[in-house]
């Protein structure tokens, strides 16, 4: 492997995209109307897609004759190195918007950011990304708004969304060495630079939404690290099980 | 090898979107070029229009299957991301053809769309999102009809 640095790098953002989109394709056949079951399944494609490129970049990085397929479906929770946001389950609908409201307020600029990286793999994959997250993320902010200014009940709800997952938004701005020193070589965004664009979206968000931002304390970390909780292990038991008991089946 | 490569961008071009049939992948933009490699094998560039498109194993097999068919063996079919593809892409023919089909043509990026039934421009958003990821839903605030409408990406 010529730069284990990076494939870990890429491996951690794949993973991102990958159990992201599969939460959100779990809403399958049980999203509250129509139209939002043909969006959440549209965002978790999109997900879903751009977790393949990256996963297929990794393959290429680390050469050890890993497909996309092999590193999606053989690797057990501790391997897993995505953040520990995007692997809460769904709960209710609020707690799903909420996910998507902080994972994507980071993902627009982080993308947007990654379009100036050195590495032209991960510049073609971002130019992409930003214009698919540029829509997910209206999506997140309009329903935000649509919840926390509604009934007393969505309101309600919302706000113990925002409340409950608060801890795991720390996370998306933390840089691990091996992150800090692709950032310093141009390569990765330095996730630092990417909070004053978050701190906008959210505050704007939560502000029309007649929401109030959680005061900050504790925050969970270890993602990157493969420190994960619970979830992700039930997660991925069930989204392995046909790999795991049929190594390497195809349709 | 100018032969072989013409009449293997004819045929890829012929090639249609299995979510929008009457569409061929040049329509959309999808097909970016075709060229012969230093031992003559034909070598068939195609960009995805989102990053999860779900047609692109079967468009990449059509096009195999067409070049087979004018005689053209063993192709290769390059999946490239960059310059990343645009609705903007899309060809005058290509809109025409969406209209017809009762698909809005793409807009500007979040800009209102024309009701592809009336041409009223009375129309709302019902949905960012529709039935497949390249649309989203409409209705006509003028002559009542949902429609469709081909995202601006």
């Amino acid at each position: 492997m010529s730069d284990p640095a990076l494939f870990q790098y890429v491996l951690g953002l794949a993973d991102d995209q990958l159990v992201l989109g599969h939460r959100l394709s779990q809403w399958t056949g049980r999203a509250p109307i129509l139209e939002e079951e043909l969006a959440l399944g549209n965002i978790a494609l999109d997900l879903i897609g751009q977790a393949r490129r990256l996963y297929q970049y990794a393959g290429e990085l680390e050469d050890a004759d890993r497909d996309e397929d092999a590193l999606a479906y053989h690797r057990d929770a501790r391997g897993y190195l995505n953040l520990t946001l995007v692997e809460q389950p769904n709960g209710d609908f609020a707690q799903t918007i909420a996910r998507q409201l902080f994972y994507t307020a980071m993902a627009l600029p982080f993308w947007q950011a990654m379009t100036a990286s050195t590495d032209q793999r991960l510049v073609a994959l971002a130019a992409k990304a930003e214009k698919e997250v540029a829509y997910h993320l209206r999506h997140a902010t309009e329903w935000t708004a649509r919840l926390g200014d509604g009934t007393d009940e969505s309101h309600r709800r919302m706000q113990a969304a925002i409340n409950q997952l608060w801890e795991f938004t720390g996370e998306l701005f933390e840089m691990n060495a091996a992150e800090a020193g692709l950032a310093a070589g141009s390569i990765a965004p330095d996730r630092k630079t990417l909070r004053i664009s978050w701190d906008r979206t959210i505050d704007t968000t939560l502000s029309d939404a007649t929401l109030t931002r959680p005061d900050d304390s504790w925050m969970a970390e270890g993602g990157r690290d493969g420190l994960h909780g619970e979830d992700l292990g039930h997660m991925l038991a069930e989204m392995q099980s046909l790999q795991r008991m049929h190594p390497g089946l195809s349709w | 090898m100018v032969a072989a490569t013409e009449t293997a961008w004819a045929a890829a071009s012929a090639v249609s979107d299995p979510e929008l049939p009457p569409l061929t992948i040049a329509d959309l933009g999808v097909l970016r070029g075709v060229e012969a490699d230093a031992s003559g094998r034909i070598i068939v560039r195609i960009t995805p229009t989102y990053s999860g498109c779900p047609a692109m194993t079967v468009i990449q097999m059509e096009i195999e299957t067409a070049l087979d068919k004018v005689g053209i063996k063993n192709a290769r079919v390059e999946t490239e991301l960059a310059p990343a593809w645009s609705s903007a892409d899309i060809s005058a023919e290509g809109r025409a053809k969406l209209a017809h089909m009762g698909i809005a043509p793409p807009p500007g990026p979040y800009a209102s769309v024309t009701c592809p039934r009336c041409e009223s421009a009375a129309t709302e958003e019902l949905s960012r999102f529709g039935a497949t990821a390249c649309k989203s839903l409409w209705r006509c605030t003028s002559c009542l009809e949902p429609f469709e409408a081909f995202k601006a990406l």
